[in-house]
């Protein structure tokens, strides 16, 4: 994954970027089968391998396959930022629970009922099902309602600049 | 894309087992991985294949635009139809429970129907989008003619 992340940062081409960085989603797909957490591997596999690839391609036809690199960068600065963020980051590490350690507050909160519940409260033995479409079911009606809006602006955004480049004609 | 015939047999191969996952995808996501959202997008990248493969006409023929746009409308309003039901039925927004007469019925019943609606606005709006993109593209090259 870091050669691939690497790979992408460095090519000049997007054609190979788009194609690397469906290579980095495939990867971080099974990394999250490997984690157990099939359903996200599922949602990886399907969106970031495959749906925004092909939506990148696409917009690549439309805008041209070429990175224009600008004259007015500043290398320095930008890695200053990343070392400093990264420090950040890293220092935060250091003030979190365990990876899988059952007393871990995020395990604590509401986490046992709905692992105790789910099965008898929704007859789904899914729990992931269970969480996200019936105790959460705000957020995943949220997340609905934010894709089809986004859908609908970009629908309305380039169908209305053809009707004016037909205009122009 | 219209005259790779090794392209064309393997989409052809392959759409039936495309959309056929999809739907078992959604359906037992109460007992493995997925849901309405997966379900949405292997669906809509079934379509996106057949319109790559076969051209964008083709595919417009099996799924018109202005049908894709209403259909990822619908399953917004199908989600929150469900969730208006039970606020009639004597619960609050959102709440399965009081649509059957048992809890849990009224639960399985709802996730089935809620996760379908997930399914069909993600799939017509990854439809939409990439028809936009397709349609955009056409009239630019047709500019430059």
């Amino acid at each position: 994954m870091v050669a691939a992340a690497l790979a992408i940062a460095r090519h000049k081409r997007l054609f190979a970027s788009v194609m690397l960085y469906s290579i980095y989603s495939a990867l971080s797909a099974i990394l999250f089968v490997l984690l157990d957490a099939v359903d996200v591997a599922l949602t990886e596999a399907a969106v970031g391998t495959c749906i925004s690839t092909i939506l990148m391609l696409s917009a690549l036809s439309l805008t041209g396959t070429r990175v224009e690199i600008s004259e007015h960068q500043h290398p320095i600065l930008a890695l200053c930022v990343v070392v400093v963020v990264g420090a950040a980051l890293i220092y935060g590490i250091s003030d979190m629970p365990i990876y899988t350690d059952p007393n871990a507050p995020a395990n604590l909160h509401v986490a046992p009922t709905y692992l105790s519940e789910a099965l008898s409260e929704t007859g789904s033995p899914n729990v992931v099902t269970a969480v996200l479409a019936s105790y959460r079911g705000y957020d995943t009606l949220g997340e609905v309602v934010v894709i089809f809006t986004a859908g609908i602006g970009v629908v309305a955004l380039l169908v209305q600049r053809r009707r004016k480049s037909q205009q122009e004609q | 894309m219209q005259h790779h015939p090794i392209l064309h047999l393997v989409a052809k191969l392959l759409m039936p087992f495309i959309l056929v996952f999809s739907l078992y995808v959604l359906f037992h996501a109460e007992y493995g991985p997925g849901g309405g959202f997966q379900n949405g997008v292997i669906f809509g990248a079934g379509l996106i294949l057949y319109g790559i493969i076969f051209g964008k006409d083709a595919a417009m023929k099996v799924a018109p635009p202005a049908v894709v746009h209403v259909l990822a409308a619908t399953g917004v309003l199908i989600y929150v139809f469900i969730g208006i039901a039970g606020m009639f039925l004597g619960g609050e927004f959102l709440n399965y429970s009081v649509l059957l007469p048992t809890p849990v019925s009224g639960q399985k019943f709802a996730i089935i129907f809620v996760e379908a609606g997930v399914g069909l606005t993600v799939a017509s709006v990854m439809v939409a989008l990439f028809y936009s993109y397709s349609m955009y593209k056409h009239t630019d090259s047709s500019e430059q003619n």
